[in-house]
């Protein structure tokens, strides 16, 4: 069982959802992101995701693409993205995943990719705008080398997109909780949970949920129908203007990890 | 058969999934898929449907004016090579440029999917006033969004819009220019697709995209076409084009594919030269890679980072191009020529000077395209150009760029 199933599994067994945690590599700097990432892990995270910057990142909303603008104007490159996956893996042990859009992977070369991911520790890759139909290639070289692949769904899909998404998936299917980008939202949308049952009756993989996720209670209450809880925007906003950075950051984690322990038990 | 829509023949690109050779394709988030598709499928009932083709070639006879003008240019052609040259006149249509052929055809289409609202991006303007045009008179809400550099170079087409009804929001990520404009948009569908329609501007985008907006845009081809062969009783031996995402090129270009003695001559924008770092020429500086939904050539970094683009014309600001223009420059039918700033503006002035039309910047670059086919083919060449659309809205540009009185 790898390392990101494993970790599922375990926060299955305790009841709970477990956390999953984004943050853009390179934001506010390379080692900045890296010390933002390792300090959710110590605050209770289960799993990270490592976002790549792009220079169009067109599912994300402006709270991301302001973090992605300042680690590419900081001349952030793939080789920090996987220094990142390296390094925060190697202090904490925990799952690492990278989130990209497909284009910096497909320039950067499938294989290529896949091999120095895995070769840094990382546990996959969430490809948000990478068509099923198109992502044989990368699933072959992911598979070779361990690495878990999740696709993004959404509550406009089709029961069969559902169906064919979660088939070709591996390690979690990523559900976004409402038709938009991503951002907090100040409440949970009803679609959410609508898209999580929908996707039980097709798939026996963990269903984990993100976007709008921004707050302990909003985190409760996707815990109680999800496998998982994804948090990116709210956790870099403490490090744009007028947050609190680390400390901010370190606090918002742990009443977060809270939230998916309310249901615990 | 219909006078004036004409879908492209069977045999003819894309593949069922939407590709033209290696390039095309459906790279949108899941969230959107369902949209799209369903774009794709009510397309292909629309066409097929004598209701929908007799609407779309009313509004093209009798609101755009269509069949456009083919005006002979003689004194302009004597700069080149003494070649005869034809412009195809969609300047003359109704607001001013080829924009409004496809505009109409996606808000007929928007209506007939039950949507009521419209958004669209535009850079120069031309394309957010045509649909601005396109939903007022269909009864259509509309949003276009614009990158605020571009509202500030275009702001004669902002006010048009906004008395057309539209609401113009203005986008400040990013290179604040066409490419931005487009990803907020695509952001707004994610969010509304349940009521909206995204009536994309050119032929490039996610399936159906690219062929649907050149089903829309061939008219221009067909027309130019026969009124060439009525006029001088041959065909061309260059159609030339300029090409930003390339829906005009692609109209026109398309009705002569199967003419192999026609030279298809596309012309990017290469703003200070293809060197200098500042241009928009996708084809012959970029990389095959995804941008905005399909994969074409594109303006990126050695990493998949999108370049900004850079053309003195703001409608040819875009770092990408449309994919069946990417499979013609592979498979070697079309050939695509860099034109810096300053030969569309010399071709801007001079057709201004010797014809008494003032064409658009974009259009300028296949004037000057003209210029130079001109003098390579010779006295005995008939060039065909198309004059995609007028330069009122570029006023301001070319005072700022010649000194003019406006501009002091």
């Amino acid at each position: 069982m790898s390392p990101l199933t494993e970790t599922l599994a375990r926060a299955k067994r305790e009841g709970r959802a477990a956390l999953i945690t984004y943050l853009p590599a390179g934001f506010p700097t390379v080692d900045g992101g890296i010390e933002a990432l390792r300090a959710t892990l110590d605050a209770g995270a289960d799993i990270v995701e490592v976002g790549v910057p792009h220079s169009d990142p067109v599912l994300d909303g402006p709270v991301i693409q302001t973090a992605d603008d300042i680690a590419l104007r900081g001349g952030v490159r793939i080789a920090d993205v996987l220094r990142t996956v390296r390094e925060v893996h190697a202090a904490t042990g925990k799952p690492v995943l990278v989130m990209s859009y497909w284009n910096p992977v497909s320039r950067y070369g499938i294989e290529r990719f896949a091999r120095e991911l895995a070769d840094a520790g990382g546990a996959g890759c969430v490809l948000p705008d990478l068509p099923v139909a198109e992502s044989a290639p990368w699933r072959r070289e992911a598979a070779k080398h361990g690495l878990a692949t999740v696709f993004v769904v959404a509550p406009s899909s089709t029961d069969a997109q559902l169906a064919e998404t979660a088939a070709a998936g591996t390690g979690f299917v990523y559900a976004a909780a409402l038709m938009g980008v991503t951002g907090t939202r100040s409440t949970v949308d009803a679609s959410a949970a609508v898209l999580a049952r929908r996707l039980r009756a097709v798939t026996d993989l963990p269903v984990c949920v993100g976007m709008g996720v921004s707050d302990a209670d909003q985190a409760a209450e996707v815990a109680g129908f999800a496998d998982g809880v994804i948090v990116g925007s709210a956790l870099v906003s403490p490090f744009l203007d007028g947050g609190e950075g680390l400390a901010g950051l370190e606090r918002l984690t742990s009443r977060l990890a809270a939230g998916v322990r309310a249901h615990a038990g | 058969m219909p006078d004036f829509f004409f879908p492209a023949p069977p045999g003819h690109f894309p593949d069922p999934k939407g590709y033209f050779g290696a390039f095309g394709g459906q790279f949108v988030p899941q969230a959107l898929v369902a949209a799209v598709d369903q774009v794709a499928a009510e397309y292909e009932r629309a066409k097929a449907d004598p209701a929908f083709v007799a609407r779309f070639e009313d509004l093209l006879a009798h609101y755009v004016g269509r069949p456009s003008a083919l005006t002979e240019v003689p004194r302009f052609a004597a700069h080149a090579g003494g070649a005869r040259v034809f412009l195809k006149r969609e300047d003359l249509n109704h607001t001013g440029s080829h924009k409004v052929n496809n505009a109409l055809g996606q808000a007929l289409l928007a209506q007939r999917m039950g949507k009521t609202r419209v958004i669209a991006e535009t850079g120069a303007g031309s394309h957010g006033v045509a649909t601005a045009t396109a939903c007022a008179l269909t009864g259509l809400a509309c949003t276009v969004y614009m990158g605020e550099t571009d509202m500030r170079r275009q702001a004669v087409n902002v006010a048009r819009m906004e008395l057309l009804g539209a609401r113009v929001v203005p986008v400040t990520s990013g290179s604040r220019t066409l490419k931005d404009a487009i990803n907020e948009t695509f952001r707004d569908w994610v969010a509304h697709v349940g009521d909206t329609h995204y009536l994309f501007g050119t032929v490039a985008g996610p399936h159906p995209f690219p062929a649907m907006i050149r089903d829309f845009q061939r008219v221009i081809g067909v027309e130019a076409r026969r009124q060439l062969l009525e006029r001088t009783g041959r065909l061309p031996d260059a159609a030339i084009a300029c090409v930003g995402g390339g829906s005009n090129a692609i109209g026109l270009f398309h009705a002569f594919l199967d003419d192999p003695g026609v030279r298809l001559i596309g012309c990017e924008a290469a703003g200070h030269g293809v060197r200098s770092g500042k241009h928009a020429a996708s084809l012959s500086a970029g990389e095959p890679g995804v941008l905005h939904g399909s994969r074409s050539y594109v303006l990126q970094d050695d990493e998949g980072q999108i370049q900004e683009a850079w053309s003195i014309s703001a409608g040819l600001d875009y770092p990408g191009v449309g994919p069946e223009h990417a499979h013609l420059h592979d498979s070697g039918r079309a050939e695509y020529r860099p034109v810096t700033d300053d030969e569309a503006m010399t071709a801007f002035r001079l057709l201004a000077s010797t014809e008494g039309i003032v064409p658009a910047i974009e259009s300028a670059h296949a004037l000057a395209g003209a210029l130079r086919a001109g003098a390579e083919l010779g006295p005995d060449a008939l060039l065909l150009v198309n004059l995609s659309g007028r330069g009122d809205k570029d006023m301001d540009t070319a005072s700022v760029h010649f000194g003019l009185e406006a501009a002091r």
